[in-house]
């Protein structure tokens, strides 16, 4: 574990962190400076608490020991899950919909439309989510995650089912927003992401 | 305007998985309808009005209970609620729009349940009808919050009901009164303040038990 660059103005800061689940530490003594426009790449093997601290940075758990701060709103947040977050009773359209609802986006519409094209899913935007793949749903997890521009990106495990094509778009998706947002992101991969990389977080 | 039409969002949401899957409602309605039936043949044909009208408000609590024991079933499934966690300005939105869900839920089993519960024991007064509406609103404002603290648990299916059982009984009590009692006035207030102070108190305290 340790702590790979120091900035002055970071985005989120954790001093400290500690998580317990019972008598299980998954987190111990966890230090970080994300610093605005920052890519803090967390590595570690199963186990190593990587989910964790994503969901604490996300403001989705409270760590049990030590500090974090995080300098953006909850609503700018864009979080990247295991699961797609979305009712699988419900189509991809309808998902984005009720999420870019909640998010007050100007134009969901016109921005559903581009994210569901660019991701190739325009053409099942009508299909129930219950009968997408793997793949696509965590092609229409990273819609979801996009839909309102978050300042923050917090992913766990993006690359996770994605084909080539995929992964590829997935690449340009980050190397684009690099420059105007932050990303805290967990994965297995990590040669994938080391060049947009600011500070790496070795975890377990 | 905004977090009222985050909460039309959200409730038009429930309505909307409820037409697609069709897990909720129907049982609703087959409950309320088959305990009605098996309380006819249950209660002997001498008993009194008043014991009919309390069996009623067995019913109706446990035709909710039902309802409120699915009402994060997809959200649990499938994760989504960091999604809507995340994604509110003010969390206590989830709870209003999936209390107006249930509320929706439990008043259309209602408007079967009580024709038939004229037809099978004795007649349904305003004081009755009054009740049930007041009550309603008491039983989906206290029961979805309970219901988001159950669905955190592994225990759910058994912890909704141990914790929202007794809460409900003031309602039992303001329900069978605004039922039986000549001048149901005092009871209908009694439900009215329940339903102020729950729901205030539920709203207020959403926010925590949705996070950590």
């Amino acid at each position: 574990m340790g702590l790979a660059q120091e900035y002055s103005l970071g985005v989120i800061r954790a001093r400290g962190l500690e998580k317990r689940y019972g008598d299980r530490r998954v987190l111990r003594r966890v230090e970080f400076e994300l610093p605005r426009n920052g890519f803090l790449l967390v590595t570690g093997p199963n186990g190593s608490g990587k989910t964790t601290l994503l969901r604490i940075c996300a403001g989705l758990a409270a760590p049990t020991g030590g500090e974090l701060t995080c300098d953006v709103g909850r609503p700018s947040i864009g979080f990247l899950a295991h699961e797609p977050l979305v009712y699988r009773e419900l189509n991809a359209l309808e998902n984005l919909d009720l999420y870019g609802r909640l998010y007050r986006i100007r134009e969901r519409r016109e921005r559903i439309g581009m994210l569901l094209e660019r991701f190739g899913l325009w053409e099942e935007r009508h299909a129930r989510v219950a009968s997408y793949s793997r793949g696509m749903l965590q092609r229409l997890a990273l819609c979801r995650t996009l839909l309102h521009e978050p300042e923050l990106l917090v992913l766990d495990e993006p690359y996770s089912a994605l084909d080539g094509d995929g992964a590829a778009l997935l690449d340009r998706e980050l190397a684009e927003r690099r420059a105007t947002a932050s990303f805290v992101v967990a994965t297995h991969e990590p040669d994938r992401v080391l060049p947009l990389a600011t500070a790496r977080l070795a975890l377990g | 305007m905004t977090y009222f039409a985050d909460v039309g969002a959200l409730a038009r949401k429930d309505l909307m998985l409820e037409l697609r899957a069709r897990d909720t409602l129907p049982a609703m309605l087959l409950f309320v309808l088959s305990t009605l039936v098996v309380f006819h043949f249950v209660l002997p044909s001498d008993s009194s009005e008043l014991a009919a009208k309390g069996l009623l408000w067995v019913a109706i609590l446990f035709t909710a209970l039902l309802g409120l024991s699915r009402a994060f079933a997809a959200e649990r499934e499938q994760g989504v609620i960091d999604g809507l966690v995340l994604a509110t300005r003010d969390r206590s939105a989830i709870w209003l729009g999936k209390a107006l869900a249930i509320l929706a839920f439990l008043g259309l089993a209602e408007i079967v349940a009580l024709p038939a519960f004229g037809l099978f024991f004795t007649h349904v007064g305003g004081g009755t009808i009054a009740g049930v509406v007041l009550a309603d609103v008491g039983i989906c404002a206290v029961g979805t919050l309970l219901a988001a603290m159950a669905t955190a648990s592994r225990a759910r299916e058994l912890l909704l009901p141990l914790i929202f059982l007794p809460l409900t009984i003031p309602i039992v009590i303001g329900g069978v009164g605004a039922s039986v009692a000549g001048h149901p006035g005092k009871y209908l207030a009694f439900l009215a303040l329940y339903d102020a102070i729950f729901g205030l108190v539920a709203w207020g305290s959403f926010e925590y038990v949705v996070t950590e």
